[in-house]
């Protein structure tokens, strides 16, 4: 079992015929990844890592029942990708460019609440359920087939964890990156809630970072609700104050909220082990499991 | 990206917004010669990204040509929490009565932008916000919509704002707002906006921060961040197109990715060093980009030695590696010590590839951040 994709998720690739969007686009399918279609305005009728580019998303769905998109559009028509993704009813829309501006993403987040698709991202590595299927640029030769889920805010720090994981033979039910952008589509919560329904996933990998609050909100659902056990970890203790830590999201705010140490002391009451390197969370997974 | 107070308040004087008569001085005797033209007092005022400038002695009100100089003599050139101060605004010095806050923002847990009005202004506000959040009223707007003129005068008249300048202070907000959205502003803010003797409102102070994200559609702003860089390696760090950020301590990290250069960053304190800057080169690490990232890191000459961690995954270790050769190949003798620590794709690969002779190679991330901070540790005791 897995959350959200599997091998039936049927994938549109919205920028398939950039440098990016196709590279991936062939990674995907090289990993199994049920690739149906691309979108580009401008570019239907040519084909493209092997599948047919469609002009917009909604032929693609008509054409190729596509349930899902992954968007490698640059970020000043990014917004206008998702958007699309979202008023077609897609079920899933994952966004991997990074740079979108912040107010573009307040509009997304509106129009996320009147739509039933789930966005992941923007500025994330995407979603794998390791064995079925990618959506997004995640290197799938590191992930096995097992019985963790994985939810980070960023890209290489979850390599870091899966890689320890994957070496002592603990594999992932499915790992998402929800991206390190300050406005995101599925969160902390979102995630956590998919992997506590999920009866083959018996341990969750939460990795957060400074900024925002999502971690201590995070961390009362986990106590309320969860019966599912957690080991986290938090980027960014050395951080200073007012400084953007490469991700937009990734920043001590001048009046000291969203500091790492408030996210570990939330994420310790709530009884989650919080590692001090990403070896010892894997550690912390291996007591738990 | 930060502009000076001297910056936003020509975005904000053009966009209508009452400022004081003002000029830039980059001289004692330019900054007296501006205080002659407007009429005494005036403030000389330190343009430096450094909060809580008046209380560190970067603002000084004065009545005549000596104190003028006194004054330009004291702030030019003084260091202000490690910024060397270069301009001044010399501005009119305004009568006030009372000081407001007015301020838009974003709120990242609602996903909404958030505009923010206090009748309690001046140096304090972040007090307030502490000690008294009631104080400042917030008003969230959908930004489908943009802000209502009704929810300017209801934040306006909720926040008890006297009548006789309850309108203006409404347009000011307007106006804010207005900026907020069409100059992709993070955070706009005027602290004090001061209410004079004859009911007129006039902003004192000046802050807007921008997207960086949406500078691409900002060109004037984007212009203006070229006059604001302050350090010379975060100019450079711009121009080299890294995200970076200089920290106080003596180990270098270069790493790919956020979440796992700040790890790093973390590790290095962990086991005893203290990390000199955050840098990440990105995703894909071609051999320019290598050597411009040793160029940023070894040309802080706080730096003793430098942990180099890259987890590929779309990016090969073995191109890794090569960057890595290619870049220290170029030095006669390499200035500092440097770790290496390659995982994921063709690891195994790079690892054979990197030459033993140039840097030294470490399997894991703990076990290449020890060993930096050892080496730190050893260059700063020598």
């Amino acid at each position: 079992m897995s959350i959200l994709v599997d091998d039936d998720t049927r994938v549109v690739v919205q920028g398939i015929t950039g440098g990016e969007g196709k590279f991936h686009a062939e990674q995907m399918i090289e990993y199994g990844t049920n690739v149906v279609a691309g979108a580009v305005p401008g570019k239907g009728g040519q084909e493209v890592a092997g599948v047919p580019v469609y002009d917009t998303v909604d032929q693609a769905v008509e054409a190729e029942d596509a349930d899902a998109s992954v968007v490698f559009v640059p970020p000043a028509f990014a917004a206008d990708a998702i958007f699309e993704g979202l008023d077609t009813d897609l079920d899933l829309v994952v966004a991997i460019t990074e740079g979108i501006p912040t107010q573009d993403m307040a509009k997304v987040y509106k129009r996320l609440t009147e739509v039933d698709t789930r966005l992941i991202g923007p500025n994330c590595p995407g979603i794998i359920t390791p064995g079925e299927a990618k959506l997004g640029i995640l290197p799938g030769n590191i992930f096995e087939s097992g019985n963790v889920g994985l939810v980070s805010r960023s890209g290489t720090l979850t390599y870091q964890v899966v890689d320890s994981l994957t070496s002592r033979g603990i594999g992932q039910t499915t790992a998402i990156g929800i991206g390190g952008d300050p406005i995101i589509g599925t969160d902390f919560i979102d995630a956590l809630e998919l992997f506590e329904n999920d009866p083959d996933t018996h341990a969750v990998v939460m990795c957060g970072e400074i900024g925002g609050e999502d971690e201590e909100e995070a961390a009362e659902y986990i106590a309320q609700n969860m019966d599912t056990p957690v080991a986290g970890f938090i980027a960014g203790r050395t951080a200073p104050p007012g400084k953007r830590m490469g991700h937009a999201g990734a920043i001590v705010s001048g009046s000291g909220t969203g500091t790492a140490e408030s996210k570990i002391n939330a994420l310790n009451d709530a009884g989650v082990p919080v590692g001090d390197t990403p070896e010892e969370v894997a550690d912390s997974i291996e007591d738990l499991l | 990206m930060k502009l000076h107070e001297y910056q936003a308040k020509q975005v904000f004087a053009e966009a209508g917004i009452p400022t004081p008569g003002s000029a830039l001085a980059t001289s004692v005797d330019e900054v007296v010669e501006v205080a002659e033209d407007l009429g005494y007092p005036v403030a000389v005022k330190a343009q430096v990204h450094v909060g809580g400038r008046g209380k560190a002695g970067g603002i000084k009100l004065v009545e005549d040509a000596d104190e003028a100089r006194e004054a330009a003599e004291s702030i030019l050139g003084m260091d202000l929490k490690g910024y060397t101060v270069e301009k001044v605004l010399v501005e009119e010095a305004v009568d006030f009565t009372n000081e407001l806050y007015v301020g838009v923002t974003m709120d990242r847990g609602e996903g909404k932008p958030v505009v923010m009005v206090s009748e309690r202004g001046g140096v304090d506000i972040e007090q307030v916000a502490e000690e008294d959040p009631e104080a400042i009223v917030r008003e969230h707007v959908d930004p489908a919509f943009g802000l209502h003129a009704y929810q300017a005068r209801k934040a306006v008249y909720d926040a008890d704002i006297p009548q006789s300048v309850a309108r203006d202070v409404a347009s000011v907000v307007s106006t804010l707002y207005d900026l907020f959205e069409e100059r992709d502003g993070s955070d706009v803010e005027i602290n004090p906006l001061m209410v004079t003797s004859d009911d007129d409102v006039v902003a004192a102070d000046a802050v807007m921060n921008i997207d960086e994200d949406a500078l691409f559609r900002q060109p004037e702003l984007a212009e203006m961040e070229e006059e604001a860089a302050e350090d010379d390696l975060e100019a450079k760090a711009n121009e080299y197109g890294f995200d970076y950020v200089r920290l106080d301590g003596n180990v270098g990290i270069i790493g790919n990715g956020a979440g796992l250069v700040m790890t790093t960053l973390d590790l290095v304190d962990y086991y005893g060093g203290e990390p000199a800057n955050f840098l990440d080169i990105g995703g894909g690490a071609k051999a320019e980009r290598v050597t411009n990232a040793l160029d940023m890191v070894f040309s802080d000459e706080n730096v003793d030695s430098v942990v180099f961690n890259i987890f590929g995954g779309i990016t090969r270790g073995d191109e890794v590696a090569k960057g890595i050769n290619a870049a220290l190949e170029q030095f006669d003798e390499i200035p500092k010590p440097v770790v290496v620590r390659l995982a994921g794709t063709n690891a195994a690969e790079g690892r054979e590839i990197l030459n033993d002779d140039l840097v030294t190679v470490e399997e894991t991330l703990e076990g290449a951040v020890q060993r930096a901070v050892e080496f730190a540790n050893e260059e700063a005791d020598q």
